[in-house]
């Protein structure tokens, strides 16, 4: 049992590390890109890098912390405007060409020799050497925190006391799930308005449910800084928090209507007076902004390298995309949560009951991969639409 | 011209008050009876007009006008046989597309002003806006969207506004009015909420032309409208543009059927081989020699929903009717020389 309780805390661990919430925010900003405006861009993890950097080395040069975080942005401003515009006005494919190009280009850029002064080579730029103003921040003093009259980390101490905030976890999350369906199935057949409220408090108190019962039964500590990793945590997920506000406003205003439309078709666009090639520029500024922002965060708790954002990451980030559901709100979030801790189950659990025999600790790693990629090919034939994602939108070939 | 015309009058709006109600048919013949049958014509009040648009792909000349004129407040008809160069054309003057003459005398211009460089949505903004012969339904959009889509200067169509909703609310409820209004005249109101994919061919026609009229157009230019429509829509259809027209709005359209050619244009203008061989009124028009040749063939009155024609001894019949013909034009061009 205990040996179970130790892989659901690896898993819990992967799932609210703020390694996924940087992630996510990469592929909230990915979602405005390929989900609602439909440009395909293979570069997502060349955004992340640039953010990174411009953050980084802005503090290494002892600029303040906001500022550094605005030139991160900025720069990926720029980056947008070099790759869109010669490529905003072409079909769509040119632009994935020049994302993943210049994405690559950026990497290699960071790992020349030439610019270790500013980027560290292929070292990178060390932890210790950005991070003191973002800990410095932290309110949430060191070590463990007090939520409620109990020590987290003493509540959660008994494997029986975790069981039992197991179970209950997955009684909120059942919960939730039928109250949803049913919600759904309501909204098709009669819309009730009057309603609709009770359930969706029901679903409100079952997520605090479900967010204390994980919270006691996983006590988390950070690894990798010496400060309170949950101080990195909660920044990082309310940033994920604010991204998908920010894009739930911007898709439902006439602004996220022209991004549906450019996707479905922009010559039909144009043909209706819109102005398509600034509404895509604006579009590839806005992904790129959140995947600069992703990268800023997932450099919080380690260092600026630039191998560890390669294409192999924008691909992380479009399976993630694909698994949560394109163009909606909440699937990218969803899937970044799903794909990484899914990847660690599998490994985990592998490591754990297959023996060494079979499978070496470091097969179980590229194994891992193996499945996550089966079943990425599965999710694509069988839910094309992803988790969250409308079914009937598929009807179509567009 | 024996017409009084108003001077052009460079607003968007309609002049019709000057030459009368156009919706009256006499009127309309009265107002182009004066005009000229010959290929570049000028007519009492043009919106549009075009100078020397040639567009070339490779070695062949897709277009090649010299000068057109479009009268404002009439439905007009480009017909021609296929590869005429119809929606070339249409591309050419809707921005969709660059002349190859831009720059060497290619002059075009709606509305007194000139549109030589503008690009396509801006040429929509000014009021003049196209629909295309394969429809661009947003497929994965309700058909409301659709038409919302449609509507001009939106406030929320600025990032910079779009996130905060009281700045657009209200003219958004605007639109959706003014789109479910459209909608009703279309009788597309109950699929309203459907997904633009979901809709059938015709529909889907008619969703498109009712999402250009939300753009309150000065001119639109239908690239035919009735192809894969079935009769009882193309009924509807032909009733809708007509009362387009009676509005006051300019009408261009492309078409290869020719009762509705005939039915409901006021003017027609033949291209063949990227040229406009002639003009005319719709009933006229089809008597000129040049017309005959170039797109309707000898047998343009036969009646093509014939069965008969389908029979062996008919169709022997008729090519040999052909060649009796292509033999006597021989002798004729030998006698000639």
């Amino acid at each position: 049992m205990n040996e179970f309780l130790g892989i659901l805390d690896a898993v819990v661990g992967e799932a609210i590390s703020p390694d996924t919430a940087a992630v996510a925010i990469a592929v909230i900003g990915l979602n405005i890109h390929f989900g609602f405006t439909g440009l395909l861009n293979i570069g997502q993890a060349g955004y992340m890098l640039l953010g990174a950097y411009g953050m980084a080395i802005s503090i290494t040069y002892d600029i303040p912390l906001a500022v550094a975080v605005l030139i991160g942005l900025v720069v990926s401003v720029l980056f947008s405007f070099i790759l869109g515009l010669p490529t905003l006005k072409l079909r769509g494919d040119y632009l994935a060409i020049v994302t993943i190009s210049a994405a690559e280009i950026i990497r290699y850029t960071g790992r020349l020799a030439a610019f270790e002064d500013f980027t560290g080579g292929s070292q990178g730029i060390f932890g210790k050497d950005y991070q003191g103003p973002f800990m410095d921040l932290s309110f949430f003093g060191s070590g463990s925190f007090d939520l409620l009259p109990l020590n987290y980390r003493d509540a959660g101490g008994g494997a029986g006391l975790r069981v039992v905030g197991l179970l209950v976890a997955v009684a909120a999350v059942v919960g939730i799930v039928v109250i949803a369906k049913r919600m759904k199935s309501a909204d098709g057949q009669a819309p009730k308005i009057g309603t609709t409220a009770t359930p969706k408090l029901v679903v409100a108190a079952l997520f605090v449910v479900l967010f204390l019962a994980l919270f006691f039964s996983f006590p988390q500590t950070e690894p990798r800084t010496s400060v309170d990793g949950w101080w990195v945590r909660v920044v990082a997920w309310s940033l994920v928090g604010v991204s998908c506000i920010i894009v739930f406003l911007l898709v439902r205003s006439p602004w996220g209507r022209l991004l549906r439309g450019i996707r479905e078709d922009e010559e039909a666009m144009r043909s209706l007076g819109k102005n398509v090639f600034a509404i895509k520029m604006q579009a590839l500024i806005i992904g790129g902004m959140f995947g600069a922002l992703g990268g800023m965060v997932y450099v919080l708790t380690g260092s600026v390298q630039a191998d560890s954002m390669g294409r192999q990451l924008t691909f992380f980030a479009y399976t993630a995309l694909l698994l949560g559901g394109a163009a909606t709100i909440f699937g990218p979030v969803l899937g970044s949560i799903i794909f990484f801790s899914a990847r660690i189950l599998v490994r985990e659990l592998s490591g754990a009951y297959v023996p060494n025999s079979i499978m070496s600790t470091q097969q179980t790693e590229q194994f891992s991969y193996v499945v996550v990629g089966v079943a990425l090919v599965l999710l694509v034939i069988f839910r094309p639409q992803g988790i969250l994602g409308d079914k009937r939108e598929l009807r179509f070939h567009v | 011209m024996s017409e009084p015309t108003n001077p052009s009058t460079p607003s968007g709006t309609t002049t019709t008050d000057g030459q009368g109600d156009l919706a009256d048919p006499a009127a309309r013949r009265a107002l182009m009876s004066g005009v000229a049958q010959v290929p570049g014509a000028e007519k009492p009040d043009p919106i549009l007009s075009v100078d020397r648009i040639t567009r070339h792909f490779g070695g062949i000349t897709a277009v090649d006008v010299e000068h057109l004129e479009v009268q404002r407040g009439l439905i007009t008809a480009l017909i021609g046989p296929n590869g005429a160069g119809k929606t070339t054309f249409f591309n050419l003057i809707t921005g969709f597309d660059k002349p190859s003459s831009a720059g060497k005398g290619a002059h075009w211009s709606f509305n007194g002003a000139k549109l030589d460089k503008t690009s396509a949505p801006k040429v929509a903004k000014a009021g003049m806006v196209r629909t295309f012969q394969l429809t661009k339904a947003l497929s994965r959009m309700t058909v409301m969207d659709n038409m919302m889509l449609g509507a001009k200067d939106q406030t929320g169509e600025s990032l910079a506004k779009a996130m905060f909703k009281p700045l657009w609310h209200s003219q958004e409820g605007e639109v959706r009015a003014k789109a479910e209004e459209l909608l009703a005249r279309f009788k597309l109101l109950e699929k309203k909420d459907d997904y633009a994919g979901s809709l059938s061919g015709g529909q889907r026609k008619l969703l498109e032309m009712a999402r250009a009229l939300m753009t309150d157009p000065t001119m639109i230019m239908l690239d035919e409208p009735m192809a894969g429509v079935n009769p009882a829509l193309t009924q509807s259809l032909l009733g809708h543009i007509q009362s387009l027209r009676d509005e006051g709005m300019t009408v261009l359209f492309v078409e290869h059927d020719m009762h509705v050619v005939q039915h409901i244009s006021d003017w027609v203008v033949v291209m063949a081989e990227g040229r406009i061989v002639a003009e005319g009124p719709a009933d006229t028009v089809m008597a000129n020699p040049a017309v005959i040749d170039a797109y309707l063939g000898a047998h343009h009155d036969t009646d093509l929903g014939d069965d008969d024609l389908l029979r062996d001894e008919v169709v022997k019949d008729l090519h040999h009717e052909a060649d009796e013909e292509e033999a006597a034009r021989r002798d004729a061009e030998k006698g000639k020389r």
